[in-house]
């Protein structure tokens, strides 16, 4: 009997895997938060030709974490990988101020999916220990991020290399996805 | 093997314990989408992928798109951990690498694979990763794959380098730097890793002979301790040997020789097939090797003694000798309880036997036809076959032999053999021919196959009428129109048909026969039934040879597609049939009476070379008035080989014209060529009409130019000789860019010479029945002379006229006998123009030979032009 109990509450919640997709441009440091939330280290990494996919603990919640690689030949295939998912980590170098354009492009073009209609968005203004980079709030303003209707988001400023932000940024969407179950 | 076994029962009701069996591709392709499902249910999704594994295998086409989208379903199970999963994925990812697209997709996760922890997943994940990357990517992955050869896990090295010899063919120039890699490997103390490493780097090299010749003498003074290695290094010094001409002095020969005494098996094995099979061994040289097969004849392992006995079943034509010194040993394999090696023992007796013990060595192996696979029943069957090339005088053993054979259970390829051999012995040995007719009237009295019954029913056409008692094979052949099923019915509706048209006597019996097939269910049967009566009826020979026994000449792909046309554009003219390409006759060459079985599959029909051709010309304006084309020759080289322009030349013969096609190929990268054409010189009255300039000729881009000439007037001169000179107009270019600059000058290039000659304007034709023909033609434009030839033996003289004249032998009286001082040489053709030529030519030898040529035509001047062709 106890046993039977316990698999209906670890069903409801606890093994419960969450999908979240990481994306964003090229070299924007998807791959290396990724690893830095699974093994909780910097690893050298290469451009990602394909992706990377890996099952992050936090807390008691399992993340499936999919680190989708953003080159422009790559960034078609996203949408390949979009259905049900819970949650969307959208990275930006927050250096690389040329692009900020095209990144908001891609993110506005991702959002309008019917599949991604009910994640949540969180947005990391990465690269913050580089000399130069925005701030979080500009980066909100590049990316236009007020002009969202209908959708739970935040934007962190990160460092993925220093591993600065990303214990907070994950801290809110844990709860965000709590309360949304 | 197994597959062969099985006979007909077995495959109707074969693999109902196969679980895979009746699956339906869309169902499977359906159960797919549950690998997008979160989460992950490993031993469903690996069953699924079994499923999909087995259809692609049973040869089932996927289209891209369905491909594409189970292949990314398939990447969403790389976020499970299973490793049995993961290891199926990979399998699946191989397979469908070349079906779906965006297969690049797996890359980074492959990658990581290869260089993870898990030693499960890393060789696997090369493999996979090797099949779906190119060249471009393959840059990226260098480095690892580098590490991966040098691995101290085993299976990653094997996995790498096996994966790399892969690649070789793709990407050469990126495989091509790991060779230091493969040699670190090579010094791996893993039998297959060494064995592995040894392979690629010999690929790498195989085009520098210094760097192999430096590698084998390397190797061979030792240093390689695994056994799959050796043998490989046995093949490439033999190999080499074989290149060099090396004489048996040769430190590779001791080397192979030395293999002898190896304490692997395998070894000696390879070292004793490699010496038996090469060219100009002395005795001395063999008996080492030979003795060590002997020795293997008697070895308890069934392995050894079969390998033994196949090795010695190959060569027993090219050294006898060493054959028959392992006679005895062979003699006591014929009992032996493996079939296999029984009936290769046999065979390989039979080949070397005498005349004698033919008869007991024939009775010796009917006894366990029964217990053999079929396979091995096709290498009998091929024995005998070359035994009655052997000894014409025991056909009549042999002939009975083969009718029981054919008598018994066996498959479609079994019996295919029996048949060709058959036939083969039939045209070989004409003393044969009546013995063996009658057994395959007797065969195709009781013949499942419906492609034999028609070949056979075809071959009875031929040369039943031509027997001694051709009234013996009617029967036979209504049996056929009674019983069989429509194709066969058809078949002997047309070999009916010959032999009214050839034997008067059975004629009116014949007409009734064919009278009662216009009632047939099937149209084709009517059909033929009802042309061959009007034929018949009209009781005219030339009719008889033109509609019957000789039919058509023409390509029917050809056929087909002027058909076509014609009926696309309606028009009051009738439809000629003489703008129909000829079929192109395969020019056969003379066969030699070797007696090892040849099993190299027939020659395919030569794809329509002319067709594509004769595409490419009509789409040129130039030449849209000039008809159909007739010939296209084969390419003929006119520079060396590696000089500054390679021109090769392709003469098209059409009605009043002949087209040259040039194929120009630029070596330089420094230069660009305008405006390229081809000026043509003759003295013998050959006029250019017009060329066709190649525009621009970019470095190793090819090109045409066309030179398009007329006949000259005097219908009788064909022949001549042109000089030939390549005009361009040249600019510099930047070998990088290609890039070139604005001003060129004007150049030319000396080629060398093309002749016309009168084979040029014939196109072979078949006349299965060439007696027939030859009346049909008459003898209105006949031309008899009378040469003396330069050849000194007829066989010589008869290739010469065959290949002055080009026409096509017909009757095998391209066959000289042995012995004989005198031959009939009987040639078919078709002229330039659709006239048709036939050429009977008796060659006499006395000190040379002396010819006297007939030739008949349907036109004057055509027989004129071609009695004069060969004197």
């Amino acid at each position: 009997m106890g046993g039977f109990f316990s698999r209906i509450f670890s069903g409801l919640f606890g093994s419960k895997e969450l999908r979240i997709l990481i994306l964003g441009l090229d070299g924007a440091g998807k791959t290396t938060i990724l690893y830095r939330l699974h093994v909780g280290e910097v690893v050298t990494t290469i451009p990602t030709i394909g992706f990377n996919v890996e099952t992050v603990k936090y807390g008691n919640i399992k993340f499936q974490v999919w680190d989708l690689g953003g080159q422009t030949s790559i960034r078609p295939y996203w949408r390949c990988y979009y259905s049900n998912t819970d949650a969307i980590i959208y990275v930006v170098d927050s250096s690389d101020k040329e692009r900020m354009g095209i990144s908001k492009s891609e993110l506005v073009a991702m959002l309008e999916e019917e599949e991604l209609k009910n994640a949540l968005l969180l947005v990391m203004a990465n690269k913050q220990d580089m000399e130069g980079a925005l701030t979080h709030t500009q980066v909100a303003h590049d990316l236009g991020l007020s002009a969202l209707r209908h959708r739970k988001y935040q934007i962190f400023k990160t460092s993925a290399l220093k591993g600065e932000g990303l214990e907070e940024a994950m801290q809110w969407l844990v709860s965000e996805l709590k309360t949304a179950q | 093997m197994h597959m062969l076994r099985r006979d007909k029962k077995d495959e109707e009701d074969g693999g109902s314990s196969n679980p895979f069996q009746n699956m339906e591709k869309s169902s499977v392709l359906q159960e797919a989408r549950i690998f997008n499902e979160t989460p992950i249910k490993p031993r469903k999704c690996c069953h699924i992928l079994t499923k999909i594994m087995y259809i692609l295998n049973q040869g089932e086409h996927i289209g891209t798109t369905e491909a594409t989208e189970t292949f990314f379903a398939m990447t969403k199970l790389f976020q499970s951990n299973d490793v049995m999963l993961r290891r199926m994925v990979y399998l699946v990812i191989k397979e469908m690498a070349n079906i779906a697209e965006d297969v690049i997709i797996v890359t980074s996760s492959l990658t990581k694979d290869m260089t993870g922890k898990e030693d499960m997943y890393r060789a696997a994940a090369i493999r996979a990763l090797c099949k779906i990357t190119d060249t471009t990517m393959l840059q990226g992955l260098e480095r690892y794959m580098k590490q991966a050869i040098v691995d101290k896990v085993h299976s990653v090295s094997s996995a790498a380098l096996a994966s790399s010899l892969h690649l070789l063919s793709q990407s050469p120039d990126v495989v091509k730097r790991w060779v230091n890699e493969a040699q670190e490997a090579a010094t791996s103390d893993n039998v297959m890793v060494q064995y592995h490493a040894l392979g690629l780097i010999y690929h790498i090299r195989k085009n520098d002979r210094l760097a192999i010749t430096k590698l084998v003498g390397k190797y061979t003074r030792g240093g390689l301790k695994s056994p799959y290695a050796t043998c490989m290094l046995i093949r490439i010094a033999s190999k080499l040997l074989e290149d060099d001409d090396a004489g048996n002095d040769s430190p590779l020969f001791d080397f192979i020789e030395g293999c002898l005494r190896h304490k692997s098996e395998m070894v000696i094995y390879e070292a004793a097939h490699a010496i038996v099979n090469m060219k100009n061994t002395t005795a001395r040289e063999l008996a080492p090797a030979v003795s060590v097969l002997q020795l293997f004849l008697s070895s308890p392992k069934p392995t050894l003694r079969f390998a033994a006995t196949k090795t010695l079943n190959r060569v027993a034509m090219t050294h006898p000798a060493a054959v028959t010194a392992c006679n005895l040993d062979l003699e006591n394999l014929i009992t032996d309880v493996n079939r296999s090696i029984a009936t290769l023992a046999i065979t390989t007796l039979l080949k070397t036997g005498s005349e004698g013990s033919v008869e007991r060595l024939m009775k010796q192996i009917s006894t366990f036809m029964s217990e053999i696979s079929d396979e091995f029943k096709v290498v009998v069957v091929q024995a005998v076959r070359s035994l009655c090339t052997k000894f014409p005088r025991k056909h009549g053993v042999m002939m009975s032999f083969l009718s029981s054979m054919l008598r018994d259970e066996g498959g479609f390829e079994y019996k295919r053999a029996i048949v060709d051999s058959v036939i083969v012995i039939i045209e070989e040995n004409p003393e044969a021919k009546e013995a063996g007719l009658a057994h395959l009237c007797e065969f195709i009295e009781d013949c499942e196959h419906t492609s034999l019954a028609t070949r056979i029913l075809h071959l009875l056409g031929r040369e039943g009428p031509r027997t001694q008692n051709p009234s013996k094979y009617i029967r036979f052949i209504f049996n056929r129109v009674i019983l069989e099923s429509a194709a066969i019915r058809a078949a002997a509706v047309s070999s009916l048909a010959k032999f009214g048209a050839h034997c008067e006597a059975l004629l009116p019996s014949v007409i009734v026969l064919l009278k009662r097939c216009l009632l047939d269910g099937d149209d084709e049967v009517r059909d033929r039934a009802t042309f061959y009566l009007r034929v018949l009826e009209q009781q005219q020979k030339a009719l008889n040879s033109a509609y019957i026994l000789n039919g058509l000449s023409v390509s029917i792909v050809g056929l087909e597609r002027a058909l076509h046309h014609y009926t696309l554009s309606p028009s009051e003219t009738p439809f000629d049939i003489k703008s129909v390409p000829l079929e192109t006759q395969p020019i056969t060459e003379q066969k030699k009476p070797d007696m090892l079985p040849s099993s190299r599959p027939a020659e395919k029909p030569s794809a329509p070379a002319q067709e594509i051709y004769a595409e490419q010309l009509a789409a040129i304006p130039e030449f849209a008035s000039l008809g159909p084309l007739f010939k296209s020759s084969k390419p003929v080289e006119l520079t060396e080989s590696e000089t500054e322009y390679m021109v090769r030349c392709i003469k098209h013969t059409f009605a009043n014209n002949i087209v040259f096609q040039f194929d120009c190929t630029n070596t330089l990268n420094d230069q660009l060529l305008e405006n390229v054409t081809v000026q043509m010189e003759s003295g013998d009255g050959f006029e250019t009409v017009c060329q066709v300039p190649a525009a621009c000729l970019k470095y190793n881009q090819p090109g045409v130019t066309y030179t398009c000439v007329s006949m000259p007037e005097d219908a009788t001169s064909v022949t001549g000789t042109f000089t030939n000179t390549l005009k361009f107009i040249v600019k510099d270019c930047d070998p990088n860019t290609g890039e070139a600059d604005d001003d060129g000058y004007e150049d030319e290039y000396v080629l060398e010479d093309i002749e016309i000659t009168v084979a040029d304007h014939v196109q072979r034709v078949m006349k299965p029945n060439f007696l027939a023909s030859w009346e049909e033609v008459g003898e209105d434009n006949e031309v008899d002379e009378t040469f003396a030839l330069s050849a000194k033996t007829l066989e010589e003289a008869v290739s010469n006229i065959i290949g002055f004249l080009g026409m096509q032998p017909c009757e095998r009286s391209d066959k000289v006998n042995e012995g004989k001082s005198s031959h009939t040489l009987c040639l078919a053709g078709v002229f330039r123009g659709g006239h048709d030529a036939l050429v009977r030519a008796k060659l006499v030898l006395q000190d040379t030979v002396t010819m006297q040529i007939t030739v008949r035509s349907t036109d004057p001047t055509v027989s004129e032009v071609i009695s004069c062709a060969v004197g």
